[in-house]
């Protein structure tokens, strides 16, 4: 009898033990998930903004955006120039990069030999594994000296008279400048962008592809007008995903951009970014004022690239769940 | 010419420019691995790693408090991040697949991970310098590892969800507890995979250099110790580029070469290893399926 | 026993090896480093220099998160008593005018008063400009534009050019004033007198004022500027050593002196100081930077002086020395 017992009650033991080790398992694998994915954000956005908060005080949400003098001397604050140039080469970045990366997605998926398709896939992931340091050495030692003496020269010569366009091109041609950045930029962000076009086409169910092959399409009518049109909505959220990116990009900005706190009136002008003003004045805000209105640049730039990156995932998220048998 | 023969050559006229789009890419490839082969190499010496860096204008000395600070700022991330990013991706995987919040919280994980890598030293600074009172290459292991966690977080997830659920059945049908089945299945069956995205981590925060700028700085000096300043081979080659030296120029290459070469080694690595992985869980289906003994 | 011996040396080299913190100037950065290089080889001593501009020097200093901070922008005796430091001047130089003229190579420009100041507020934009052409009419100046560089951060080299600029230039004084850091007109901004360095030498058409050991340790020309006797002097440690001849230097002002546009006919007129900053409520740190600091003044002036700075002259010197006993920071 006694025997029975005492198995039971071992089993019991064993059984509680196993549902404690259970429960704390849960607890402390759950705690760093709802760290990672809540608190951490939350309380990065919080510090930020409490060292922001002087700068929020004195100049307010509208100046801070708007106005332009970015005046350490007279603490008085306004990042309209940096914003401008973030938002920039941003754009300019994407407009070089998007067609190229649709375009590499189309050859990997639809044009590339089998054999050849994991060279070029391994060559895109290669260019993303680059750290971004590396991209602004380059550009400053190989790039920028190109752009200056021969690349931008030329452009000067050949656009800077047209009318409307030829603004665009004036200025000394020093090679740091908006124009040298985004491209950098742009090569930064292909194989991010490619990297996320090519699985969205990956996800276009091959039967609709065929019916268009089998009522005579040719492969680029059925790009155009079967694969592209689907995953429409995984291209924009690439996009958007790919523009986060360089909203946040630091280094190589840093080393092309001239710093020049002032909007650029032409592609050939150094300008500024927020990144690039924190990563060069933070260390050197001698006032609280200037460090606070630093955070406060920092802190736009986190809601900013935060809300863009949602959107991008939540435009993907809606393409899979399409697609994704 | 036909209509058809028409649509056709412009068909083939596009797909020869995705064609050069891909060139496109490759060329710069080629170019900016080329340009850190050809200058990098060059300057490589055994000097760089052993020696002390000189006073401004004096040629020679070497980069060794760099390479030590950036050797001991990104394994103490790695073993700080790695751990809590697993434990969150297991969590992901294991327990939050039911739940909506949980799944919103993953995917805000997935945003951190782009998130700028400045802003995480401007947060970590306000957290472990400001109140420290100086510059300490700890901050910057902090700031490093905040940037590697949600990466670990998300690959963790994404690998232990590649591992069939028949697995995970058939240990709870032998009467295992969840932790069990985590532990001794499913994590032992992904291993592979989380490895590598612990490699990727690892070859992420090491080229960073934005994050350290503020929180571990820089220090001329060679120094073990995690509360003072600490060099980084990254922020070193931002001031020696920015200097005027050509020495200082040459040496920058020569780490970049150096920094680089490392990175892509552990990518390629990690996509190696991923490659292989991929095929495990099948195999161990096709295996259990056909009744044979072993593996 | 040997055991015993080993760890005592071991132990007590450990206990006496000091390291010691600084940051600031890049003006001074050439020769600070020297300096600790030396002397970590003579006594085992750790000095850690951070180049980072006077902004930075002025503001670690306040936060005492360095031993000592250094500045070429001198604090005024209210600011330094504001925040309970201490201030004295270590080594002098001066900006010079670099420029990189592809087409004129190393020939050696004369600038006045009134073409560095239009240079900079951007209203002479070429080289080939008739008024810079007639300050020096045996040279063809090429029909380039001019890069013109400045600092982006706090910087004291700024705060002695602007400086010089206030004085020379009304327009200047009016419309952008001194300080260690200015709303410039026109021009890029580079990083450090390294950063401004590295610009012009990489801008066909730069020009820019760095502390004089960087543009010769990089081969930059360097412009003979207009004093306030109406004569071209070029930079060197005699003209230098001119302007710091009427230098009036006061302890109990904390040592508050300006070295730009002085009499003398050989006076360089772009000469400035660079001063150290000690926290006087920490006076074990105080004393600590101290110990560097006798040992610069003691064995530091040959170094200085192959790299083209001024050392304190010695009655500067036994100021300096009495002015550290009174507030109880003598090494």
């Amino acid at each position: 009898m006694e025997n029975v017992a005492e198995a039971q009650k071992s089993l019991r033991e064993i059984k509680t033990r196993g549902e404690f080790l259970e429960r704390f398992l849960k607890l402390s694998l759950g705690f760093w998930a709802l760290f990672s994915g809540l608190l951490f954000p939350i309380l990065a956005g919080l510090i930020l903004l409490y060292e922001a908060r002087l700068a929020i005080e004195e100049f307010g949400f509208i100046h801070f955006l708007t106005y332009t003098n970015w005046d350490p001397v007279q603490e008085d604050f306004g990042a309209a120039t940096m914003i401008f140039g973030t938002v920039v080469s941003t754009i300019l970045s994407m407009l070089i990069a998007a067609p190229v990366a649709i375009g590499i997605a189309i050859f990997i998926t639809e044009l590339a030999p089998n054999w050849f398709k994991p060279i070029v896939s391994t060559a895109v992931e290669l260019l993303a594994a680059i750290p971004s340091i590396i991209y602004g050495l380059w550009g400053f030692f190989i790039l920028a000296p190109i752009m200056a003496t021969k690349v931008e020269p030329w452009l000067q010569d050949k656009l800077g008279d047209v009318p409307l366009v030829g603004k665009l091109f004036q200025g000394a041609p020093t090679g740091v400048d908006v124009l040298t950045t985004s491209l950098v930029l742009s090569i930064m962000i292909i194989p991010f962008m490619a990297a996320v076009v090519r699985d969205a086409f990956n996800m276009v169910p091959p039967i609709m592809k065929e019916s268009a092959y089998g009522l005579g399409a040719t492969k680029w009518e059925v790009i155009r007008q079967v694969v592209i049109p689907y995953t429409a909505s995984g291209i924009a959220g690439g996009l958007i995903l790919s523009a986060g990116r360089a909203l946040g990009e630091t280094m190589a900005v840093t080393f092309l951009a001239g710093n020049r706190p002032e909007i650029p009136k032409s592609l050939l002008e150094p300008f500024t970014t927020i990144t690039v003003a924190l990563a060069n004045q933070f260390t050197e805000a001698d006032t609280d004022v200037y460090l606070s209105a630093l955070y406060y640049a920092g802190l736009l730039l986190y809601l900013v690239s935060f809300t863009m990156l949602g959107i991008a995932k939540f435009m993907v998220l809606r393409l899979e769940k399409r697609w994704k048998v | 010419m036909s209509r058809k023969t028409r649509r056709k050559l412009f068909s083939n006229f596009m797909l020869f420019v995705s064609f050069l789009t891909a060139a496109y890419g490759i060329f710069w490839l080629f170019w900016i691995l080329g340009s850190l082969v050809v200058n990098g190499f060059k300057y490589l010496s055994p000097e760089l790693v052993y020696l002390d860096p000189t006073p401004p204008g004096e040629e020679g000395g070497g980069l060794r408090p760099a390479f030590v600070g950036h050797l001991i700022i990104t394994s103490l991330a790695t073993i700080i991040g790695v751990p809590i990013g697993i434990m969150a991706g297991i969590y992901f995987a294991e327990y939050g697949r039911n739940s909506k919040f949980f799944m919103t919280i993953r995917q805000i994980t997935d945003i951190m991970v782009s998130t700028p890598s400045i802003l995480m030293g401007a947060v970590v600074y306000a957290v472990l310098v400001r109140p420290v009172g100086h510059f300490n290459g700890f901050s910057g292991a902090v700031a490093l590892a905040l940037l590697m966690l949600p990466v670990i977080a998300i690959t963790t997830d994404e690998m232990l969800k590649l591992v069939p659920k028949e697995m995970r059945e058939a240990a709870y049908a032998l009467g295992a507890y969840k932790w069990q089945v985590i532990k001794n299945v499913v994590m032992r069956a992904a291993k592979v995979g989380i490895l590598t995205g612990v490699i990727l981590g690892v070859a992420r925060i090491a080229g960073e250099t934005a994050p350290l700028l503020f929180t571990s700085f820089n220090n001329n000096v060679l120094t073990f110790d995690l509360k003072d300043p600490m060099a980084s081979l990254t922020v070193t080659m931002f001031n020696y580029v920015m200097g005027p030296y050509n020495y200082w120029h040459q040496q920058a290459w020569a780490a970049a070469f150096i920094l680089t070469m490392g990175v892509l080694l552990l990518s390629i690595v990690a996509r190696a290893l991923l490659q292989r992985n991929l095929l495990e869980p099948l195999f161990y289906i096709v295996r259990s399926i056909t009744g044979k003994k072993g593996g | 026993m040997k055991k015993v011996l080993l760890a005592t040396a071991v132990f007590s080299g450990a206990v006496l090896a000091l390291e010691i913190t600084g940051a600031g100037a890049t003006f001074v950065f050439p020769i600070m480093s020297k300096w600790a290089f030396e002397y970590n080889k003579e006594t085992g001593h750790k000095v850690n220099y951070q180049s980072i501009g006077s902004g930075g020097g002025i503001r670690q200093a306040i936060n005492r998160t360095v031993d000592y901070g250094a500045t070429d922008g001198p604090l005024t005796p209210e600011e330094v008593e504001k925040n309970k430091l201490l201030q004295f001047p270590a080594v002098i130089g001066a900006d010079v005018m670099a420029y990189n003229i592809p087409e004129i190579g190393n020939t050696v420009l004369n600038l006045d008063q009134k073409a560095v100041c239009d240079i900079y507020m951007g209203k002479i934009t070429k080289w080939n400009d008739p008024y810079l052409q007639q300050l020096n009419p045996n040279v063809k100046l090429p029909d380039r534009p001019i890069v013109v560089v400045h600092r982006s951060d706090g910087s004291g080299t700024t705060w002695i050019f602007t400086n010089w600029l206030s004085k020379v230039c009304p327009e200047w004084k009016e419309k952008v004033g001194f300080g260690t850091s200015v709303k410039w007109p026109t021009g890029v901004g580079a990083k450090g007198n390294e950063g401004v360095t590295n610009y012009v030498k990489r801008s066909q058409g730069g020009i820019g004022y760095v502390e004089y050991i960087y543009a010769k340790q990089n081969n930059l020309p360097v412009a003979r500027i207009k004093n306030r006797e109406g004569n071209f002097v070029e930079p060197s440690v005699r003209t230098m050593q001119e302007a710091a001849r009427n230098a009036k230097w006061d302890k109990s002002k904390h040592f508050y002196e300006v070295l730009t546009d002085q009499p003398g006919k050989d006076a360089y007129p772009i000469t400035g100081a660079t001063f150290v900053l000690i926290a006087k409520d920490q006076l074990e740190r105080a004393k600590k930077a101290n110990v560097f600091f006798k040992w610069v003044f003691e064995k530091g002036d040959r170094y200085a002086q192959e790299l083209q700075y001024i050392p304190m002259p010695e009655n500067v010197k036994k100021l300096i020395a009495e002015y550290w006993k009174e507030h109880g920071v003598a090494p």
